[in-house]
């Protein structure tokens, strides 16, 4: 599904494929653009948070003249969502800069502590995402579907394990049939300005 | 990581994990778990005992013959700020760890086309 914006974009920096969603279980993320920064030594100096390197289309997006009720409202909650581009790109050109100079270079013990709470309930979850993203590659949907279900219901506030599995039935994550949410109804009961949480820099 | 059978090697949790199987126990950087003496050898483990002993899920599929031993938990996502290993593979499928960028400063950017 990635191809075409990798190819199209043709960057200098590696582009990698992560199918089982490790860096969920591995860093913590949760949902998308989220970064990580990572100094010369390998030491991480600023856990996830979102990563917006400007200014997205959907701040500014119009409601099209023939828009459904629901693509009318989905537009207007993407104009709600909270995003932070030009603080988050300046504070990493001053990593950039200084490196652990830099005062957005977090000392370790505050990389670990701002990092996601990782309950047994989370941490079954990244196992439930796994079997379904298993499944769903052998192009086994029942079973792929049964186990998205569960890291649902065991993570919700998880948008990377929801946002696949809504948009391997329906691009635009609506509603259907297999799932009890979709991406508007969830934004809209959280609030979109809580989407994204304010960054802490 | 997906399990046909119990047997967990010892490469491969360390791969996925982090957590190496030592003489003195199941080792993470400086911390070390004791595992019961027939816990394992051979150099495997078996996964219910890692479970149990570190905090990670076990989930079974028995319809599919399956388990999937998930993340430990109990602490934070980042039980260090050491970076963990991490190997994905490029479009054309060859494998790229990230530690092979030790040296510079990298900025690990996680998107998706949806």
């Amino acid at each position: 599904m990635v191809r075409p914006w990798i190819e199209a974009a043709n960057p200098e920096h590696p582009s990698l494929i992560d199918q089982a969603h490790l860096v969920d279980e591995l860093f913590g993320i949760v949902n998308v653009p989220s970064g990580v920064w990572i100094d010369e030594a390998g030491m991480i100096v600023r856990p996830p948070e979102t990563a917006y390197p400007k200014r997205p289309y959907f701040l500014d997006r119009e409601t099209p003249s023939d828009a459904t009720p629901r693509l009318a409202s989905r537009v207007a909650e993407g104009r709600k969502l909270r995003v932070e581009p030009e603080k988050y790109v300046a504070a990493l050109r001053d990593w950039v800069a200084h490196g652990s100079d830099s005062r957005f270079a977090l000392s370790p013990e505050e990389v670990v502590r701002r990092s996601r709470p990782r309950p047994m309930e989370e941490a079954t979850a990244a196992a439930h995402f796994e079997l379904g993203q298993h499944f769903h590659r052998l192009g086994r949907g029942d079973d792929a579907v049964r186990h998205f279900r569960m890291a649902h219901q065991l993570q919700p506030d998880n948008w990377t394990y929801k946002r696949q599995a809504w948009s391997l039935v329906d691009p635009d994550q609506g509603p259907t049939e297999l799932y009890e949410s979709d991406w508007l109804s969830d934004v809209q009961k959280i609030g979109a300005e809580n989407y994204y949480p304010r960054l802490e820099m | 990581m997906i399990l046909a059978s119990l047997r967990v090697e010892s490469a491969e949790l360390e791969q996925r994990t982090g957590w190496s199987l030592k003489p003195e126990g199941a080792c993470k950087e400086d911390r070390c778990v004791l595992l019961p003496a027939d816990g394992g050898g051979d150099g495997a483990i078996d996964a219910r005992v890692l479970a149990e002993r570190l905090g990670m899920p076990l989930v079974h599929d028995a319809a599919n013959g399956l388990w999937c031993l998930g993340p430990e938990s109990g602490g934070r996502a980042l039980t260090s700020a050491r970076a963990p290993e991490l190997t994905l593979p490029a479009l054309d499928g060859t494998p790229f760890g990230l530690s092979s960028l030790r040296g510079t400063k990298v900025l690990l950017l996680a998107w998706s086309s949806w």
